[in-house]
């Protein structure tokens, strides 16, 4: 004991520490060995894929809407944002057109996805900052949104709801009536949060100038979504390239959000923001639904209503195959990428014109953020690796696949 | 919609002019510009891509291998690259086999370090000058490359907590009940296998062959 008083300040002070796979703050099941020097952080090598499950391998053995329920299992924070790609990449490939009633039930729970996403990240990344209650807030409200989903699909969190050719089931008036009364509710709810964090003294030091992320690592990382945004990109597939009907929606209603220094702390308060412009999105929605199908009429790919099976047989004999064999897909191959929650998320479909899938690539968006975790915590604090994970909303269901 | 690829054809045109060398050929298909490139050249063209004033592909947003076993060299290398400034994508693809390196592309964007260790941990596709090539996704010590369409869908081993040894062991699959691969296609649309029992359709007929 004594010897160990006596070991000099100014000895070889460089350790390695291993970070995970089980740690509260590792967001998942992320192992990170850490090259330290004191408390200085000087290399992450991060370890992952503990929750791979072979999804790409599976999609090229199950036809293509046996894959759709993989998708809600990747970012299982925000599920039908997977599928939706998903679907657009099936759509582009067969050249399919979806209902305009569709389209606006799509892009009303895709914004719902992306609140969901958000208030789980908000929460957890308050929480790897030492503040317990927000999560427990965001929680409530997320509770509300996994019911809107099961009402509209059956499930909370698997919803394999998105189909090819537009959505499984048409939304009833009283759910559409509910949605409106949360949306109505909720700035409020989060206001209360924000009340507790956006101005917090110890929240702000751990995050104001952690993480800062410039134009060149935007680019050369390959960065997506908030990442992109927080640094003051105005960067946005839902505007620069949009899909469904988000090149209708006003910009009043639809602003691109931009942060100012790219820190922890930006992309902080662009996802608070964000999740109000969503909110407002599906107020849009709602108010512009129009009437029609749900599904696209082509009985090759979507299958036929319920009420059509009985009375015709044609739709039976069409049920049964699509729900056997399925629907064929011509040779070819497509990107479709939508504006996930956590940035683009892509899929790469190569089809061989048979009723499976020949190569399926998922491009998640947290991938390559977890790729560039040692070039952003070089130099920081072991304490500020968590505040900046917490920050690039890591999910590893997405990063493994 | 044909501006649009119209437009994409006059890149690819000005790519192609530009790196006459590298590029095999190149085609617009559903909206997607698609080049087909030399593997020796992938470096010198990305590096014109990243630089050149109409195209500004600054970001590599996916990298990715196919496995074609027929083909002589099996594997593709898919690029995908995003100019947030132009708002425009391109595709590139590049040809190899097991033993031939690709040229890594790490020293352009560091994005690439992560995607060409999924790629050799998947496909087994080789990156030359790669600074840290390790398997990303699969277990430490796993063996094979599980996305090659000649890699079965089981694996070949499965692990479980052994409670005798306290330790997890490895032991090869041991399927209950054989994998279930059903062949749906309909007759109608070029089903190839036999139906069961149409094997004596045919035995029938080659010995009313063999008997005139």
């Amino acid at each position: 004991m004594a010897d160990d008083l006596k070991t000099p300040v100014d000895e070889d002070r460089v350790f390695t520490l291993n970070f995970g796979p089980q740690h509260p703050a590792a967001h998942g099941v992320l192992r990170m060995v850490m090259d330290l020097d004191g408390e200085i952080v000087d290399r992450i090598d991060s370890h992952i894929g503990l929750l791979h499950r072979g999804t790409e391998k599976l999609l090229e053995y199950k036809t293509y809407l046996q894959g759709l329920p993989y998708f809600d299992r990747l970012d299982y924070v925000a599920p039908m944002n997977q599928e939706h790609a998903w679907c657009l990449a099936i759509e582009k490939l067969v050249g399919l057109e979806v209902p305009r009633r569709a389209s606006f039930i799509r892009v009303l729970y895709s914004e719902m996805g992306r609140i969901l996403n958000h208030l789980l990240n908000i929460g957890t990344q308050i929480m790897d900052c030492g503040a317990l209650t927000p999560i427990t807030w965001a929680f409530e409200e997320r509770e509300k949104l996994m019911g809107f989903y099961e009402r509209a699909c059956g499930s909370r969190l698997h919803a394999a709801y998105f189909r090819p050719g537009g959505v499984h089931q048409d939304l009833p008036q009283d759910l559409i009536d509910d949605i409106m009364v949360f949306i109505e509710a909720f700035p409020a709810a989060l206001a209360r949060i924000e009340g507790l964090v956006t101005e917090n003294r110890i929240f702000k030091q751990r995050n104001v100038d952690i993480g800062v992320v410039d134009e060149e690592t935007i680019l050369k990382y390959g960065f997506s979504g908030v990442m992109v945004r927080g640094s003051g990109l105005a960067w946005d597939l839902r505007r620069s390239q949009p899909y469904e009907i988000y090149s209708e929606i006003p910009q009043d209603v639809f602003p691109v959000i931009v942060g100012r220094n790219g820190d922890n702390y930006d992309r902080y308060v662009c996802r608070m923001e964000e999740m109000l412009v969503s909110n407002d999105i599906m107020r849009w929605c709602i108010e512009n639904m129009p009437k029609g199908d749900v599904l696209a009429p082509n009985s090759k790919v979507a299958p036929p209503r319920r009420g059509e099976m009985k009375r015709s047989m044609e739709a039976l004999i069409h049920h049964f195959k699509l729900y056997t064999e399925g629907f064929h897909v011509p040779e070819g191959e497509v990107y479709a990428a939508v504006e996930a929650p956590k940035g683009e998320f892509g899929v790469y479909l190569v089809a061989d014109g048979s009723n499976r899938p020949y190569r399926v690539k998922l491009r998640a968006p947290g991938f390559p953020h977890l790729a560039a975790m040692d070039h952003l915590c070089r130099g920081y604090q072991l304490a500020d690796v968590s505040a900046i994970l917490g920050s690039l909303d890591i999910v590893f269901g997405e990063i493994d696949r | 919609m044909s501006d649009q690829s119209e437009a994409l054809s006059d890149l690819g045109d000005h790519i192609a002019s530009s790196m006459p060398d590298a590029v095999r050929r190149f085609e617009v298909r559903r909206g997607d510009l698609v080049l087909y490139v030399e593997r020796d050249s992938i470096v010198a063209l990305c590096e014109f891509l990243k630089t050149d004033s109409t195209c500004l592909f600054e970001t590599l947003i996916d990298l990715c291998g196919v496995d074609f076993p027929e083909r002589g060299r099996r594997f593709e290398v898919v690029y995908h690259f995003l100019s947030m400034r132009m708002n425009q994508r391109i595709r590139i693809k590049i040809s190899t086999d097991e033993d031939t390196p690709v040229p890594t592309l790490v020293h352009l964007h560091p994005s690439a370090e992560w995607f060409e260790r999924e790629a050799f941990d998947m496909y087994g596709i080789r990156f030359a000058g790669h600074p840290d090539m390790r398997r990303l996704l699969t277990d430490y010590g796993f063996e094979g490359f599980p996305l090659r369409k000649d890699f079965p869908l089981t694996g070949y081993t499965e692990v479980r907590y052994d409670d005798l040894e306290k330790r997890v062991v490895h032991e090869p699959v041991a399927l209950l009940q054989e994998y279930r691969n059903f062949d749906f296609l309909s007759p109608w649309e070029g089903m190839t296998a036999v139906m069961p029992g149409g094997e004596q359709d045919n035995l029938a007929e080659s010995k009313e062959e063999e008997g005139a």
